[in-house]
This record gives structure tokens, sequence and C-alpha cells, in this order.
């Protein structure tokens, strides 16, 4: 079961925590202005990749808000967990980035 | 005849033991497994194979074991089957039958497969029973289950009680071998808190086994119970034994299995059986040892050939000779060291055939001035005796030339390939295993976790070492720094650690007999060989396609050899062919400690409604919902369901019916910009509600398709109680956070689940109003003041209400919401007052028929998650100005447009009484035969005993061009022809509904 720091609350078990999908990834402001190609991207394309993956989850069982992680996928090591709405702190592609 | 020495060893003669085996009663002492208990009687054969059914006997003396799988049974519920009698302990009256053998384990009938068995090579059922493929299911499939397997469930609910909890430690520190023990002690001197557990009765290790070492002085078991008691004087150690970590999950979680009474002859009554420990550790410390190899010969596998490691442990430890006279077949010093035990104990070491070429160091001197013959560059043509080994055929190969061959007699036999690292929970925490060309084997690499793994299980054999190496890693796995690391001064003697991988080899000579790698699974050198001569070549796709090292034993005397014999076969050193991924469990776990209390009644927890009790004592049938326990009908004297259900629809229909609506999910939007925030989520248009009203509101997801549904009422201007259906709350609740706190953060609105905080009491039919006109205070409820879809505030029975005035039957209907402490109460006050007026209280089924008869929905049972609201018949209520909501750009897809979705509509079948199986298939042209072309499904159907005849409502392809149509539902019995008509089957213009 992992372990997850909560920026709210602290480490918690899994058990507390649903898991939100891939992080940053605005709605778009006006979805009608995107053709179907654009909008089926933005709704069902998502990365799966190998290595450090920003991701959403909710502290459900806890404090109930939704906050962002970067875990490593090979590892399942988290790197950071940050507020929704704050940039990414390890940004993609930086040389700390790699699996 | 007693195989047992007279003295020495940790059993305690003072204590003999009954016992019975395959119903024979033997007798041994406290301290005994099953195992060293039956080899003190003599007995050997404990088992049949797998596959082919030989018989076989005790290989280990530990949980490594493949062969001696019995069932202990205590009475008829407490029978566990597969039980490693190496690990049983023993207790007066235990009771252990052999598996896997019919009708006798001395007599199998299902040993006719070995002979048989150039029909059952490896992949033999990829190959085999493919045709007919009907057989497979009725005959083949049955027969080969009951030939091959295992052990027998059993067959009675688990009587016992099983505890867990959850603990944390600085260190938690896996096997109490002198490693282990080292760790523990080192890591306690610097002050964590430790954890030290153990799968064994009795810490110590090998040390319990192979105590000639001296330790500080002392003698090994004395060193090992003086350190014990430094550690169990600390209060900052937890011991832990009988207690197997067994699964090594991510961030330092380790599932431990600890086993309370089954050792016990009458464990006291209500006692946990066993304890699933949950271990957070800040940093780990593996000292797992290693496991002794058995060597690949043919005839390998004999009752009376064993381990050379487990001999010396039923000896030293159990007091308890494996024969009288032994042959050992070895490659490495330690089984001299067995040989030299046995020998003194008065067993005749009749050869000692070692494959290595020169044989030298301190052991094999003492061996041969003990006058032990020992043959050098040895190999095993085969054994013979059926039940028990009696003879073993030797050779020399030289120069790939088999000599010397020669027959020994002897009762049995030691084999010692060397040690392989117990490398199963380092693999789990998804540490790299790195191959070691010195110790050729796995050992631990890089570590994923705070993990530190030390002596035998990283190949640190030698004991000074693996104190050294425990000590060590126990200090620098503490969270403060120790005052100084332990030393340890040991006097053992030497022994060269060498090992042989693969088949022993046979030189010129062709043996006939089987060679066994995995002895649980029957996999032998030769299926291994085929495998690869069949073209795979992955270490993964080997063990799929011979079973190898997946049986319950994992492989772990097994592997090893497995992977070598592949790379020899596909010529690639060892490491190219890598290795298979270990799993969870290290060995199998009752499903009753996963389980613990959650069985029974605490399975899940139940959610009740106010008038639960009242419902209960009325004799309502309940249903799930979700946790809900909900009153589907209330049955009179003589009332099956379907007479139940169709008078309460008609006392609806032509009186009133109260239902208990209470578990609607109910959530308050609140907030300056609610309204806002309702437009943008729900596809209706929220702006032109005023407070005081209500409106159907449906809730897509953003790709279009219906999610969720249910009244939402205005309460104030920057309040909305929005009501959900009754599984889908927490969903909806989860929809309405993510949105709020991702998406649209500016907007100031609140959301809280008030599901649990009202009681709706639904008061429906022609004359609700007269009967709750009664009742209410404070507001007008004639049909002018409180009309269709309005909410009014006052109270009932002295209780603050919100009224609404809402219909999911089509009638005249109100919702009577009170606080929920409250009731129970008003429920009674209002079905009082509605005697008189022959009102009737109903429940989900009458409801599902009521609402289905106006072509209502429920989400979930009429949609699925591909419908839109379009599809549904809803389109009407999207709110057509509002520049977007959730789901609005899916719904402009030219997809979602299409003429041929699948819509909802009415079927009504050619005979009124026949009611269409719900999930029934629709098809447009009748007598097809599959696969046939299909168009939609039926999603409810029920007898409408007020329309006189059945209904369905289904999803069909372009439904709503086809009113009128003859359709087909294909039965196995032939086609139901149906109309399809609209879906409101009651009352189509609605005019009851304003009553």
């Amino acid at each position: 079961m992992l372990l997850i720091a909560c920026p709210y609350c602290g480490k918690r078990p899994e058990i507390e925590f649903t898991h939100g999908g891939q992080a940053h990834l605005a709605r778009p402001p006006k979805p009608g202005d995107l053709d179907d190609q654009q909008w089926t991207d933005f709704l069902y394309m998502r990365t799966n990749l190998k290595g450090i993956y920003a991701e959403r989850w909710r502290h459900a069982r806890g404090c109930g808000r939704f906050f962002n992680a970067l875990r490593d996928t090979t590892t399942d090591h988290f790197l950071a967990t940050y507020e929704t709405g704050a940039p990414r702190p390890l940004p993609a592609g930086s040389p700390e980035d790699a699996p | 005849m007693s195989l047992r020495v007279p003295t020495g060893g940790r059993i305690d003669r003072q204590r003999p033991l009954r016992f019975t085996f395959d119903g024979a009663a033997y007798s041994g002492f406290a301290g005994d497994t099953l195992a060293s208990a039956l080899l003190a009687n003599g007995v050997h054969l404990v088992g049949r194979s797998f596959k082919y059914h030989r018989p076989r006997g005790i290989l280990t003396a530990g949980s490594e074991e493949p062969n001696a799988l019995v069932a202990v049974s205590r009475d008829g519920a407490r029978y566990t089957p597969n039980l490693r009698a190496t690990q049983v302990e023993l207790y007066d009256g235990l009771c252990a039958t052999s598996q896997n053998r019919w009708p006798s384990l001395r007599r199998d009938l299902g040993r006719v497969n070995d002979w048989l068995s150039r029909f059952f090579p490896a992949g033999f059922y990829y190959k085999t029973f493919m045709w007919p493929r009907r057989a497979w299911k009725s005959l083949y499939e049955p027969v080969i289950r009951r030939a091959a397997g295992l052990g027998e469930a059993p067959s009675m609910p688990d009587p016992d009680r099983y505890a867990q909890r959850y603990a944390h430690c600085d260190v938690l520190i896996v096997g109490a071998g002198p490693t282990g023990i080292a760790a523990a002690l080192a890591a306690a001197d610097a002050g964590a808190r430790v954890i030290l557990c153990d799968e064994q009765p009795e810490f110590g290790g090998s040390l319990l086994g192979d105590g000639a070492a001296r330790i500080d002085g002392a003698a090994a078991l004395d060193w090992v119970r003086t350190a014990l008691d430094a550690l169990a004087q600390n209060p900052r150690v937890t011991l832990l034994a009988r207690t197997t970590a067994f699964g090594y999950f991510p961030h330092n979680f380790l599932g431990l299995n600890e086993r309370l009474t089954d050792h016990e002859a009458s464990p006291e009554p209500g006692r946990p059986r066993e304890r699933l420990w949950q271990v957070r550790a800040r940093a780990v410390v593996l000292a797992t040892g290693a496991i002794e190899r058995p060597l690949v010969f043919p005839g390998n596998d004999r009752p009376g050939i064993l381990l050379a490691g487990a001999a010396q442990t039923y000896l030293n430890r159990y007091g308890v000779r494996v024969g009288n006279r032994v042959v050992i077949v070895t490659a490495a010093d330690a089984a001299y060291q067995a040989a030299l035990d046995l020998q003194a104990a008065g067993v005749v070491v009749a050869a000692i055939a070692d494959v290595r070429e020169r044989p030298a160091g301190m052991l094999p001197e003492a061996a041969r001035s003990a006058g032990i013959e020992i043959i050098p560059s040895a190999t095993v043509l085969g054994t013979t005796g059926d039940l028990r080994v009696s003879r073993i055929t030797l050779g020399r190969v030289l120069q790939g030339r088999l000599q010397a061959q020669r027959g020994v007699d002897c009762d049995a036999v030691l084999m010692s390939g060397g040690l392989t690292p117990s490398v199963h929970l380092f693999s789990q925490s998804r540490g790299r295993l790195e191959w070691s060309d010195a110790l050729q084997a796995f050992v631990p690499g890089q570590s994923a976790e705070n993990e530190r793994s030390a002596g035998g299980c990283r190949g640190v054999y030698g004991l000074a070492e693996a104190l050294a190496d425990g000590a060590a890693a126990g200090a620098a796995a503490a969270p403060e720094p120790s005052p100084a690391v332990r030393r340890f001064t040991v006097a053992a003697p030497p022994r060269a650690n060498d090992s042989h991988l693969g088949a022993l080899p046979a030189g010129d000579s062709n043996p006939k007999d089987k060679a066994f790698v995995d002895w649980q699974h029957d996999v032998t050198a030769k299926d291994l060989a085929l495998a690869t001569r069949e073209g795979f070549q992955s270490i993964e796709h080997v063990k799929r396609y011979t079973t190898t090292g997946m049986a319950t034993d994992q492989g772990k005397t097994s592997n090893l050899n497995a992977m070598a014999i592949v790379a020899q076969k596909l010529e690639v050193p060892i490491p190219r062919v890598g290795h298979t991924t270990f799993r969870m469990p290290y060995t199998p776990v009752t499903f009753g400690s996963f389980a613990g209390i959650s069985r029974g009644d605490l399975f899940d927890p139940v959610r009740t409604t106010p008038t639960h009790e009242w419902a209960a004592a009325r004799g309502a049938v309940f249903e799930n919902v979700g946790l809900w326990k909900r009153a589907r009908y209330f049955p009179r004297a003589g009332e099956d369901m379907h007479a139940a259900v169709a008078r309460e629809c008609r006392a609806v229909r032509g009186a009133c019916g109260i239902f208990d609506a209470s578990t609607l999910g109910k959530i308050e939007v609140v907030g300056a910009d609610s309204a806002e925030f309702m437009n943008r989520l729900y596809i209706n248009n929220w702006t032109n509600l005023g407070p005081g009203r209500s409106r159907y509101g449906i809730l897509c997801r953003d790709d279009g398709f219906i999610y969720d549904d249910g009244v939402v009422a205005r309460l104030a201007a920057d309040r909305f109680h929005v009501t959900t259906t009754t599984g889908g709350a927490p969903r909806v609740l989860a929809m309405m956070e993510d949105y709020r706190q991702t998406e649209w953060p500016e907007l100031q609105v609140w959301l809280t689940s008030t599901t649990e905080q009202w009681s709706v009491i639904a008061v429906q039919g022609p004359r609700a109003r007269v009967v709750l006109e009664a009742l209410v205070e404070g507001i007008d409820i004639s049909g002018s003041a409180l009309p269709h879809m309005s909410v009014g505030r006052g109270s009932i029975c002295g209780v603050p209400m919100m009224l609404f005035r809402v219909s999911f039957t089509g009638e005249l209907g109100f919702e009577v919401n009170v606080p929920a402490d409250h009731g129970a109460a008003v429920w009674e006050a209002i079905h009082a007052a509605g005697r008189e007026h022959g009102m009737v209280e109903y429940g989900t089924e009458t409801m599902h028929v009521l609402r289905a008869e106006k072509g209502y929905i429920i989400v979930g049972q009429d949609t699925d998650g591909t419908v839109t609201p379009e599809d549904a018949g809803l389109g009407w209520a999207i709110g057509k100005t509002k520049d977007d909501f959730v789901g609005k750009r899916s719904l402009a897809r030219p997809s979602m447009q299409a003429a041929n979705r699948k819509q909802l509509v009415g079927l009504r079948t050619r005979s009124a009484g026949q009611v269409l199986e719900e999930g029934a298939q629709v098809a447009e042209k009748p007598g097809q035969r599959p696969p046939m072309a299909l168009i939609g499904h039926v999603t409810s159907s029920y007898a409408s005993g007020t329309l006189g005849h059945s209904i369905a409502l289904a999803l069909v392809a372009g439904g709503r061009s086809r009113m009128g149509q003859t359709l087909y539902v294909p039965m196995p019995d032939g086609d139901l022809e149906v109309e399809v008509t609209s879906p409101v089957f009651y009352d189509p213009t609605g005019a009851r509904i304003h009553g």
C-alpha cells in the first residue's frame, strides 16, 4: 500500500485516497471552439509513460481535497505532491525526469 | 524400529505425542514437526506427485518443501489442505492425511500417468484435448481436474476467528537466523523500534540444525538464547515467531502472517487462529537465508531421497536419523558436515559421490579420515526402489565418458547442489537482482526501498561473515547511529560453498528415468529441453509452458536449476535467460487471514433507512441497493411477490401509497455562484428556475453520456437541493467536487452531502393530498398553491419539513422531507392518517413497475454509459441556450446524432401475459440462428396489472422511427413477437400528475 503525502494532511495510507488520472489537463474554456479531433484528444488521449508521471489524487476519505503528485511509475515512489493549480515542481523533460 | 537417537536435539523426550497419518497411529515428541515425527517412524512416503502420481517423500526440512503436502483436520470444518509437513508442528491427537492419491497412498491408480508419460509431455494441455471442442467442458476438464491437483478445499464454513493489526517500526527484520538476530541486536543497540519475525516456531535459523559452531565462546544455540533474552527484555523490540513475511509491497509495507493456535492440541475457544500484521517499516532488513538446491539426476524423486542439509537438520534438531545406510551426492562441502554428523549418530555413510573433480579442504579431509569413501567427478545414473529408494547407481564422468558404473545399496540418498539465496521478498519489493558468477546465483542488487539484504540471502554464507553482515545492516537501518557496531567471534570449520547448476552429466549414457527439476509440478529436465526445442526462449514463456516454478512452492528448490537447463540448451549464459518474477505470497496464506473480521454480518457496512424496523416488523422483503437495505414489497398473508406488487400498484393508482425514498442521494449546492455551477454541470438550464421550484435534472459526463439524474429544487437564489440516484450519490458528489476544486475554483460554491440528514417519505396517488392536508402545517398544498414541481417549507407533526410536489409514479405525488431522526414517527403518522383513505405501503418493486408504466428511466438500468439524453428521449431537458455544459461538446459530434443510435422505446408482447426477460436481445428479423443480427435489448420488463398486459422498455437502434413495427426477441424456445410503442404506457398526456 502506497504512502501518500496529502499536501493538507500529511502522509496517509493509500486506502484514504482515490486516483484521479493524469494531471495538468485543463478543460478547454470553450469546448465549442474545438474540432472533433481536438475534443477527442482532450477527452480520451492520455499519456501512459514509464517514468515520472504527474497525476491527480483526491484525499477522498480525509480532507476531500484534490491535489497533484509526481510518481515514478517504475518504482511507485512519489517525488512530490502539490496543490491543484500549482506548477509541476519538476518540469517534464528535466534531467531528474529520466526514469 | 525407531530411528530416533537417544539424546540431543530440540525435542522434549518427556512429552510424547500421539498422531495419525492416513489413519495409522504413530507417536512423536513435543518439538517435532509432522515430517520429523514421520521420519522417526521410518515413514518417507507421504504423497503422490501432481501429474504422474509418483510416490514422493519428504525432500526438505523447511517451508521450501515441494512434496510433503498434507491435509490436517481438527474436525469437519477445521480442515486445512496443502500444508507442508515440514512446517506442521506436532500436537497430541494431530490427524493428517496424504493428498492426490486414489484409492490409497501405497496403491494409487493415477500412477498409470507415469507409465503413459510420453503422452503427457510439457504443454500437453495445449496439444491434446483439442477435439471435439465440446468435449473439453464435459469430458476432458473434469477428468483432468480430478486426476491432477493438490488438496481438496474444506467443505464447511471456517469457524475460526482471524485477527488483523497494523504496526509501525523503525526496522523490520525478516528472518531470525544468526544474521537476523545480529541485525536485531545492532538495531536495538541504536535504540530503534524493531520487529523481528521468523516463520519457524523457534528462532535460530540454520543454527538449529547445524549447531557445532561456537559464537563468542559459547555454543551457538546458547549464544542464540542469550541474544533472544536480551531482545525480549527490550520494550522497543517485538519478536514474532511462527510469522511469515509473505509479501513486500511498495513503500516498505509488508504483510506478515502469524499463526497463533495451529500448533496447539486444544486451542482456547475464541482465540484468533491467525493474525495478519500489516507493517509499515522505516527500514527493512531481509535476513531470509538460503535454500539448499537439489541435484537433477534420473530417479531423483524417490522417497528416501532428500536434501543433505535437511537430513542434518532432522538429526541435530529433531534427533531423527533419516535412514541407516545413506549415500551422499554433493557439489558442496556442507554435505560433508552432514555425513560426519550422521556417521557420529550411527548411520552408515556408504559413499559420498562428489560431482567436483577434487574435493579438498578441512571437511572432505575429515570425511576421508573418518573412513568414508569419496568418489570425485561423480554422477548418478539412476535409482531403484518404488516406495522407498533401495539402491543408487553411481558413475564417474571423465572426458565426457561414463566410467566405473556401480550400484550402491542404501535406504536414503542425501543430495546437495549448493545454496540458492532466498531473494523472493527482495524481488517482490522490485529490487533489481544481479547474477553473481562467483556464487552461481542471483543476488540482490540495487534496492528499490529503504531495504538491506544481509547474510545468506545475499550469498554471505559463512557464519562469521553472516553475523557481521547482519550487525552492519541492522546498525545502518536504525534511524540513529549506533554507539559501536557489535563484533562476534566465531569458531567454525571453513567450507567451500561450491555448487552445481542444472542436470548432472550423463556422459555418453542414456538414462531412462525422469530427472525432476520441479518436484511439485512434476517438471523434468526433459520437459525444459523440449520447450526450448519447440522455440520457447524467454524464461517467462518456458515457465508458463512447462509450469515450472508455478506451483504453491513457487519453485523455491527448482527455479535456478530450471534456468540453468534452459540456458544450457539455448547455449547462452544464465543471466541472458533471466529470471522469472517472484510473486507474493512467499508461502500460501489462508483466506481467513486476509478476510479477518470482514465476513458474515461484518462483510460490508449495512445502511438502513429510518423506517427499516417498521418495515421489517411488517414482514417486508428487502433487497440490497448498494449498501442500502430497501423494502422491495410488503407481502400480506398468502401473497407472493407478483400478487403483493399488483395489490400495491392498484392502491397507488386507485387511492394512495406510501414509500420510503430516503436512500435518494442528496447534495446541497450553496453559494453565490451555485446557479452558475449547476448550469455548467447539468444539461438543464437553471437560471430560469425560481426559488421554490424544482426540475428534473440530468448529469452527463464530458463524453455526453448520462451519468446520473434526479430532481433538483431551488430552495433559495443561492441554494440548490440536488437529488441523485441511490447508488450514484458518492460518485456524483466526487464529480461535483472535482469540477469545483480543479476546473472552476473561482466559483463561490460549496457542496454538502445531506443524504443521511433527510428522511424522504413519498406519498403518491390520487388521494395523497387528502391524506397530507390533515397533517401538514404552514403550507397551502392545494394544486394552485403548490403545483407539480414545486417545494414548500412548513412542518408536519410538529417537525420542520420540506415538502416536494414531485412524482415518480405518474400520480399526484408529494415527498415529505423531515430530519432523519423524525422519519419513523412522521412515517407512522402519515400511515395512520392514510388508512381511512386506502393508503398502503409499497416497496421498490412496485415503484419500478409504476415508473416503467410511465416510461421514467432508471439510470444504470435503462442506461448503460452509452446513452445520451437524446437517446433516452430526454433531449427536451437540455438547456438549448447554454454555451456550454459538461457533455455538450460531445453531444455535437456527428455520431452522437446518428439516426440509427439505440433509442429508448416501449415494447408490447403479442401475448399480453408474456413478460420479457430483462437483458433479452431484440432482432429485426425472425427465425435467425446464431450469430444473428441484433438491434437492441430489453432494459426493463414487468407485468402491469393496471394495464392488463406486460410492458417493457428497450434500447433499439433507430427505435423512435420504428413505432408500430413488429420486432422479435429471440429466446431458446423461439422468437417472441413484440410491437414497438412509446415508452409511456400509462396516462400519456400526464393529466393525473396534476391531480
